[in-house]
């Protein structure tokens, strides 16, 4: 069943389901499959794109840069915030217990597993996700995407792949300086504010770090910089005609990609640290 | 006619909605200037976008000098130039780089003789080397459907098809893009498709024109015969009379 008779099936359904609940429970199932699939075959369009030659390299460093160097002081504020406020959020918590020194750990661990891959990833998501969908959109509604055929281009290749390769490449490095700001904002409100000793708290927190959880939280990161592009493309690629439809697909590429970034973040560490 | 450059045979195509085109056929000799021309929603743009491969379309046949297209096929865009109605202009590269970005992309020429082909296409097209640097959001309209045109010339493609090439344009700049039209195709010996509702247009760059009305070609034939077509349809068009057989649904005050 194609695209259109899916969802033609789907308005009958809806139709039909003004009378009968269950038809209009059918009718949105049936939407959801129809939209799966489509963003599925994208994404494996997409991906065979990126796999195979020809690559476009000067579009590929271009939106290395966009995605990653201008994204560095959004990230870094949020990284540096994120372990200013955890540090004093669990000295808050933890000297109930006198369990202060556990401090270090915290925040290196919730800032490499958990807050670094994900807070960047929505950045980016909010920044780089919607900006993609606002510009494929507009190349779709100017009919540049056919242009881009017409002169023997694929548009997959030319405007999906390098973004799909530059978001996969670039979040991991954007993740591992999260990392380092997240940490040095704990240690600076730690030491400077709450009074540990330097050293112990750097000691610490080598201590309590292992490779894995860097690794997972890079990891991550290259999962939600794929999402990211993917959801930023297939929303522009999609779009419909006229402004509304592209803010409209710039929207969706947001709230879909934070979704998906949430989702595979509970993936991720499945796989990663369940026992 | 021998066999026709172009062949279209009982094209078909009907989006969810509604049928677009219903059983549309024409020939289109090498070297002839053929312009459709038609209200708006006829079906022109998909009439062409099916030609490009654009649009697959539901039925019908589609031969370039006897042979069936594919859709979307590289091998037959190489042969292939389209200026779309809006420019469709990549904002993101420089005038020189959209104009000669097919032989950039297919590695035909380096950067730098790329530059200078695209300079010397520009030339054609009567702009000079002062605008290959601008970007298209520092062009006016009438610059930017040269540009365009340019772009789809630059490869010196066999056949070029022009979507709406005049519109949103003033009436002389209209003419001055119509002239380079028929000097740049004649020159280079290029067989253009034009879809259009400008009837001034169609007649300066048209050896024959076809009018397509409710997915159907309601008439076709020399555009020197045009005044005397004996189509109902055909004279309420180019008269621009709002009573005839074609009716538009607006409501009356």
């Amino acid at each position: 069943m194609d695209d259109h008779s899916v969802l033609a099936r789907g308005s009958t359904l809806l139709a039909a389901g003004r009378m009968n609940p269950l038809a209009s429970i059918g009718a949105t199932f049936l939407a959801f499959l129809a939209g799966t699939g489509r963003i599925v075959l994208f994404a494996a369009l997409g991906l065979a794109s990126c796999v195979t030659p020809p690559w476009h390299v000067r579009n590929i460093g271009r939106q290395i840069v966009d995605i990653g160097y201008y994204s560095l002081p959004v990230v870094g504020l949020t990284a540096i915030f994120t372990g200013m406020v955890l540090a004093l959020q669990s000295y808050t918590g933890f000297s109930r217990f006198e369990a202060e020194n556990a401090i270090a750990g915290i925040v290196v661990l919730s800032v490499t597993r958990e807050l670094g891959p994900v807070l960047a990833g929505l950045m980016v998501a909010g920044r780089v996700g919607a900006a993609m969908a606002a510009e494929i959109g507009t190349m779709r509604v100017t009919e540049q995407i056919d242009a881009l055929t017409t002169l023997q281009a694929s548009p997959r290749r030319y405007l999906v792949a390098p973004r799909l390769i530059a978001a996969t490449l670039t979040l991991p490095v954007l993740v591992l300086v999260a990392d380092v700001i997240g940490v040095m904002g704990g240690y600076l409100v730690s030491i400077h504010k709450l009074g540990f000793n330097p050293s112990v708290y750097l000691a610490s927190t080598i201590d309590i770090l292992e490779p894995i959880d860097v690794i997972s939280g890079l990891v991550k990161a290259a999962v939600f910089g794929f999402l990211v592009a993917l959801t930023g493309c297939y929303h522009g690629w999609n779009s419909r005609r006229g402004a509304q439809g592209v803010g409209q697909a710039t929207t969706l590429a947001v709230v879909s990609g934070s979704i998906l970034i949430l989702t595979f973040n509970y993936i991720v560490t499945e796989i990663f640290f369940s026992r | 006619m021998n066999q026709p450059m172009i062949r279209v045979r009982d094209l078909r195509k009907s989006f969810p909605a509604r049928r677009v085109l219903d059983g549309v056929s024409f020939d289109v000799a090498q070297g002839e200037a053929f312009v459709i021309i038609g209200g708006s929603g006829s079906g022109k743009s998909v009439t062409l976008k099916c030609i490009l491969g654009l649009i697959r379309p539901d039925a019908g046949e589609i031969m370039i000098d006897g042979t069936a297209i594919r859709p979307a096929d590289p091998g037959d865009m190489a042969r292939f130039g389209m200026l779309f109605q809006g420019g469709a202009l990549f904002d993101s590269l420089a005038v020189w780089e959209n104009v000669a970005f097919r032989q950039i992309h297919t590695g035909a020429l380096s950067r730098t003789h790329a530059r200078d082909s695209a300079c010397e296409t520009l030339g054609l097209v009567g702009l000079g080397e002062d605008v290959a640097d601008l970007f298209p959001a520092e062009l006016s309209g009438g610059m930017m459907k040269r540009v365009a045109l340019a772009r789809a010339i630059s490869s010196r493609p066999d056949i070029v098809f022009l979507d709406e090439p005049t519109t949103g344009l003033d009436p002389i700049m209209a003419d001055v893009i119509n002239d380079l039209i028929v000097q740049v195709s004649r020159r280079l010996g290029i067989t253009t498709i034009s879809i259009t509702h400008d009837m001034t247009s169609a007649r300066k760059i048209a050896d024959r024109i076809a009018m397509l009305h409710d997915g159907r070609l309601v008439w076709q034939g020399s555009a020197a015969d045009i005044d005397r077509s004996g189509s109902a349809h055909v004279d309420q068009f180019i008269n621009g009379r709002a009573d005839g057989p074609i009716s538009m649904s607006v409501l009356r005050p």
